[in-house]
């Protein structure tokens, strides 16, 4: 696919079309690895010789925190070609991944508090990582806010792009926070290329598995709410329109 | 069928359920948000076609 291609669903139309052929695929891979990797995860794994049985809580904690982050990164994409190319599809589809981001977030909280009062004995430590998660999920908070709370489409996209640009700092931080500093209690990351630093295979499999439906469920989630902001814009143009002609 | 979670069964199950909770009310409000729009928008479009 060539750029030019790729540019062609930036019409809203296009866009709406194509997605509705690609949506129920999309949805049904992401339902099918999502109860295929959970309850390979849930069921069919062993318990870890340190973790016991909490290992399971991480076939939702690491692969939603995975995707608190890439929804972000999604989201510092699809607003630099807001305001490089001004395509409102783009700025939409980052204002339909953030609600998606943020509750991805949420769980990556949640699942991490519950882990670690077992394993290190206390729901939240001031670390690097959690703390950079936490400031992650208020700059979520803060970009949907900023989209609710500016009336005219445009100005709304041109500043929640700008605090996505700043936003980004720390979702990367999230992402590097381990290796940055070398302290706190969150372990390295439970993922990597290089095969000896990831978990073991009977873990690592589901966890997969898992991880391809939180993709897939986050694809089809975006492609879905995008669908709704253009309508929704549409129908606010459309309203001014007549407010105005009356 | 019910794996055996020993002392951390409450931790495991409630990290199962919060985070499965929030899943589908995301697809829920998601998906009943999508339908409402896309009705108001055909009626809009409607009542605009109408009036010329």
């Amino acid at each position: 696919m060539n750029l030019n291609t790729l540019w062609a669903y930036a019409n809203p139309k296009k866009f709406i079309q194509t997605t509705d052929r690609v949506l129920p695929w999309v949805a049904g891979l992401a339902a099918l690895a999502l109860v295929l990797g959970l309850i390979w995860g849930f069921f069919f794994t062993p318990e870890d010789y340190r973790q016991g049985s909490t290992v399971k809580i991480i076939y939702l904690h690491v692969p939603s925190a995975l995707m608190a982050i890439n929804a972000w990164m999604m989201m510092l994409v699809t607003s630099l070609v807001w305001i490089v190319r001004r395509h409102h599809v783009s700025a939409l589809a980052a204002r339909a991944a953030a609600p998606v981001g943020l509750v991805m977030t949420v769980i990556a909280l949640i699942t991490g508090a519950i882990w670690g009062q077992p394993m290190w004995g206390t729901w939240w430590a001031w670390d690097p990582r959690l703390t950079s998660f936490l400031i992650l999920f208020l700059f979520y908070l803060g970009y949907i806010a900023l989209w609710e709370a500016i009336e005219n489409d445009d100005t709304a996209a041109d500043l929640t792009s700008i605090l996505c640009l700043v936003g980004s700092v720390f979702a990367l931080l999230s992402r590097y926070a381990v290796n940055f500093w070398n302290q706190g209690l969150h372990q390295g990351a439970s993922l990597s290329l290089d095969k000896e630093e990831n978990v073991a295979d009977v873990f690592w499999y589901p966890l997969l598995v898992c991880i391809a439906g939180f993709v897939l469920l986050f694809v089809a989630l975006v492609l879905l709410r995008t669908r709704t902001e253009i309508r929704a814009r549409r129908m606010r143009v459309l309203l001014a329109r007549e407010r105005m002609g009356a | 069928m019910m794996p055996d979670l020993g002392k951390y069964a409450e931790a495991v199950l409630s990290s199962y359920a919060v985070s499965i909770a929030l899943i589908i009310g995301l697809i829920l409000f998601s998906t009943m948000r999508s339908k409402r729009v896309k009705k108001q928008l055909q009626e809009i479009e409607k009542k605009v076609k109408s009036n010329g």
